[in-house]
């Protein structure tokens, strides 16, 4: 289990360093003199040769990359041209709220969607299955953030349950974790739903039949079990279109978040922000997906043997 | 009486009838062994009398399952449920599927144990490694942690074989066996089998295609076709005198050794399938025997001391 | 036009009758937008803003008193625009990248799968985000972003087509009489590649289309006056409050869309029978 992890996480390396360089790349590849695109307003000519010093914005581009890199790795990713704070403390403000939605979303998703499909196959071909499906199809087709703003809609403006934007509460995590949450059930409801029914036709379950277990047991303890393995697998690859969603959904109910700083930094081309976003939501991603590769593993012995 | 009387039993999956009026009983220490090509519904016998039919969409039309003086189409879902495993076991066909791949085998054997004997997880251990050591297991403790992946099929057949044994049952079932498995280690599966059978005095049902197994191991057998009994007899009887035309063909089928190059010949024709059989005797369109009644009437089976036979022209049955 | 069977099946079958249905309307407002828009959409009455649906205008007005219906039938045309060429980009280049690289393997292939393996667990947002990052916001790019962000899907379904075709036995057969790689390809491999890619290519233009509307929401794509429905949302959560209908009639139209498309494609899935073929490894 170990060295499966290691193997994962060594795979993960050329991966991370083929993103940053892209993300790098996002300065030069934008109009105009990468300089203007790090630069705050209205800096002296002393303060922007600074900058270019120590950017080494005169050298070849993959020593500047070689800098850039070495400073990401210290911790140092630049400052923010317009709000004029190191983009690093800017992450930090922003970091923890992303990952409260993103994290109770993902649970969110996986235990109602589990329970979803797991209660529409072991009464398929049952009205109680259909009716389960179908709304998951609807969720599936209204793009997120209407979803969110319909939400709004409902819950905080006619019925005022919930605070209508913002994060002082924890009554205003509800909206945006159901809404980015609801997006994955269909997924995960989907899957659940296939596999079980899937799995019970096999051959062992035949023989948990003849050893006389329950049909409750069976399913429960044994099809559901097996079938939590494709879902994993579903979730890790998806991970990213959570994160993805809770980037939405942030701009949505305009909480703080790395998702809102990302847009309102692209909208005001505030490049060393973006940067550090989108490297952040990259790494995030990777992670993610590790995670998922290793849960996979621990939950199916089959994947630990198999060749990285 | 028999341990196991099946009597007359008719199966139906959807519109299809495969198993039409089978008859055969086991005792207790005896091997019968239920023969037939695929297709013939050996498997369907199996399911019948295991109550699980329901899950492959099948039910019982008519007939009887008496065991051990109880009917089991009279039984409900949670009385047979108490039977399954504990007082009837069954074997299936590939051991490549039959376990819960994301279970420790071990645990697996522990289950039928901690199920129907209510023993804790210590004593269930205890005796499914004490299983597994008669079954010859080597190893067996760290067997019993491994998982189906890790071994070999003839060793996940034994470990199939100990789920079988693990609650004491009185009649195992076990469906073609060693079909799935390499030559050299179908003949060990059976010999563990047969040995464990008259140790115990348990009631074996070896279904299969393979005639030289029955001879190997079988003290009665049922030849099945196209879903009804041809002929069932003691086994020396029916390889000295078989008397349905299909049980001489499967016996001349047996590859003997100092047999002449190339001639080595099946049956002509194929098993019909269960959507289209023929018309009176299902055997007729294979048959070098056959003649017009054939087609027209289906032979009964004929039940006398010297075995049951259902064929119109065999020796020693009504009108020649 | 001679409707061959899949077609008629599909047509037959309710789902597949009313998705076409549906989906018959939204091209068509697309298509004939300037003459059946009761309004201009960029007419602007600031006194009528804000207007709850009337018999003048059906579906009310937005906060510049442009009439909601008209908007939204021109966004139509943005919508269906963006998300019919940037799927047709994004096909075309997965289909000729998946297919050589299926195709010829070797070390081609394997820097091809490594590039999709790489952004496959990105999510498509996430990457259009980071080409307008580097290209800036606006319709074109959108396009750009949205071809590209959905190139990886289609090169591995592509590649996971042509090489399961290419084990086949007449596709043996036919290189052993001698064809070269190009009939080969174009006269036997691609032409039973195309229905899923094709069908996958229709489901993607609903992702598509709730992408583009995403990024329009984040003030990313089709700048005004463009009528697009994601922007439309995005300006009308000002008026939350006091104008819910500009929110939720472009989100109608959108899920409307979306749904008619993923339902039609799925009765093309299973009138073709391709289910199965729709694995991408």
């Amino acid at each position: 289990m170990f060295s499966f992890a290691i193997r994962r996480l060594l795979l993960l390396i050329p991966v991370f360093l083929v993103v940053s360089m892209i993300i790098f790349m996002i300065i030069h590849l934008v109009p105009g003199d990468p300089i203007d695109n790090i630069v705050q307003i209205g800096s002296s000519p002393e303060q922007i040769a600074q900058l270019s010093a120590k950017y080494g914005l005169d050298r070849p581009l993959l020593t500047q990359y070689a800098i850039w890199f070495r400073r990401l790795l210290a911790g140092d990713l630049g400052d923010a041209i317009i709000l004029r704070q190191p983009v690093t403390s800017l992450i930090a403000q922003n970091l923890p709220h992303s990952l409260a939605l993103g994290g109770l979303a993902l649970i969110f998703s996986t235990m109602v969607g589990i329970g979803a499909g797991a209660l529409a196959a072991i009464f398929r071909e049952s009205a109680l299955d259909r009716a389960v499906m179908t709304l998951i199809l609807a969720g599936s087709t209204v793009p997120s953030f209407w979803l969110g703003l319909l939400m709004i809609l409902i819950f905080a403006v006619q019925l005022g349950w919930f605070p209508v934007s913002g994060a002082r509460s924890w009554q205003a995590l509800v909206l945006p974790v159901m809404t980015v949450g609801l997006g994955g059930v269909a997924l995960v409801a989907r899957v659940t739903r296939v596999a079980m029914i899937d799995i019970a036709r096999k051959d062992f379950v035949l023989m948990l039949h003849a050893k006389g277990l329950s049909r409750a047991r069976i399913q429960l303890a044994h099809v559901l079990r097996h079938a939590l393995v494709p879902v994993v697998t579903i979730l890790s690859l998806r991970i990213g279109w959570i994160l993805g969603g809770a980037v939405t959904i942030e701009f949505v109910f305009a909480r703080p978040g790395l998702g809102s700083l990302l847009i309102t930094s692209l909208n005001q081309r505030d490049y060393p922000v973006v940067q550090g976003c989108l490297l952040m939501l990259a790494i995030a991603v990777m992670l993610g997906t590790l995670l998922g590769d290793l849960v996979q593993a621990a939950m199916d012995p089959r994947v630990r043997d198999s060749v990285a | 009486m028999a341990l196991l009387t099946v009597q007359d039993l008719s199966i139906s999956i959807g519109r299809l009838a495969p198993l039409d009026s089978i008859s055969f009983a086991v005792d207790a220490g005896e091997i019968l062994g239920i023969v037939g090509e695929s297709g013939s519904g050996k498997s369907l016998t199996a399911m019948a009398v295991m109550g699980l039919l329901p899950l492959i969409g099948g039910e019982i039309e008519s007939g009887t399952i008496r065991f051990d003086g109880v009917d089991l189409t009279s039984l409900d879902e949670a009385a047979y449920r108490r039977l399954r495993g504990r007082r009837i076991a069954l074997i299936t066909q590939n051991p490549m599927t039959s376990l819960d791949p994301l279970m420790r085998v071990g645990a697996q054997i522990d289950q039928v144990s901690r199920l129907h004997l209510g023993l804790t997880a210590d004593a269930a251990m205890r005796r499914s490694v004490d299983l597994m050591q008669q079954l010859r297991i080597p190893e067996a403790k760290t067997i019993h942690g491994q998982y189906p992946h890790q071994m070999s099929g003839g060793m996940k057949q034994r470990i199939v074989i100990a789920m079988a044994l693990a609650a004491d049952p009185q009649l195992i079932i076990a469906d073609e066996p060693t079909t799935a498995l390499d030559v050299t280690i179908q003949a060990q599966i059976i010999q563990i089998m047969v040995e464990l059978v008259r140790e115990r005095g348990l009631a074996l049902i070896l279904i299969t295609h393979d005639m030289s197994v029955v001879a190997q191991a079988c003290d009665r057998v049922v030849v099945l076709y196209a879903g009804r009994v041809a002929e069932s007899n003691a086994v020396d009887a029916i390889f000295a005198h078989p008397r349905h035309p299909y049980t001489r063909e499967l016996i001349r089928c047996i590859p003997r050794e100092g047999q002449a190059p190339g001639s080595l010949k099946g049956i002509p024709g194929l098993v019909p399938s269960v959507t289209a059989y023929p018309s009176g005797c299902r055997f007729h369109p294979r048959c070098g025997d056959a003649q017009a009644r054939c087609a027209r009437d289906a032979p009964t089976l004929e039940d006398t001391d010297a075995g049951a036979v259902a064929c119109h022209f065999s020796p020693g049955v009504g009108d020649g | 036009m001679r409707l061959s069977g899949p077609w008629r099946k599909v047509l037959r079958s309710p789902r597949g009758g009313s998705a076409a249905l549906g989906l018959a309307i939204v091209v068509f407002c697309a298509v004939f937008a300037p003459w059946i828009a009761p309004y201009a959409y960029d007419i602007q009455n600031l006194p009528g803003a804000n207007r709850a649906p009337s018999i003048a205008h059906w579906l009310g007005t937005d906060e510049f008193g442009r009439d909601l219906l008209s908007r939204i039938i021109h966004g139509a045309r943005t919508s269906l625009t963006v998300g019919v060429a940037s799927i047709s980009a994004s096909v075309l280049g997965g289909m000729a990248l998946g297919a050589a690289a299926g195709y010829f393997g070797g070390a081609f292939d394997r820097a091809v799968t490594a590039i999709v393996d790489l952004t496959w667990s990105f999510p498509e947002i996430l990457i259009a985000l980071i080409l307008i990052a580097i290209i800036g916001p606006g319709l074109q790019s959108t396009m750009i972003a949205i071809s590209i962000g959905y190139l990886a899907q289609f090169t591995r379904l592509t590649r996971a087509q042509i090489m399961a075709l290419k084990g086949e036995t007449y596709v043996e057969a036919t290189i052993n009489l001698g064809a070269g790689s190009f009939h080969v390809m174009f006269r036997h491999l691609l032409p039973n590649a195309l229905p899923p890619v094709i069908v996958a290519g229709m489901l993607a233009t609903g992702d598509a289309i709730i992408l583009e509307a995403t990024l329009g929401f984040f003030g990313l794509g089709a700048q005004p006056p463009t009528p697009s429905w994601g922007a439309m949302m995005s300006s009308g959560t000002a008026q939350i409050f006091i104008a819910p209908w500009t929110i939720i009639f472009p989100g109608v139209a959108i899920a409307a869309t979306v749904i008619a498309i993923n339902l039609f494609g799925d009765a093309v899935i299973d009138a073709l029978d391709i289910r199965g073929r729709l694995r991408e490894s």
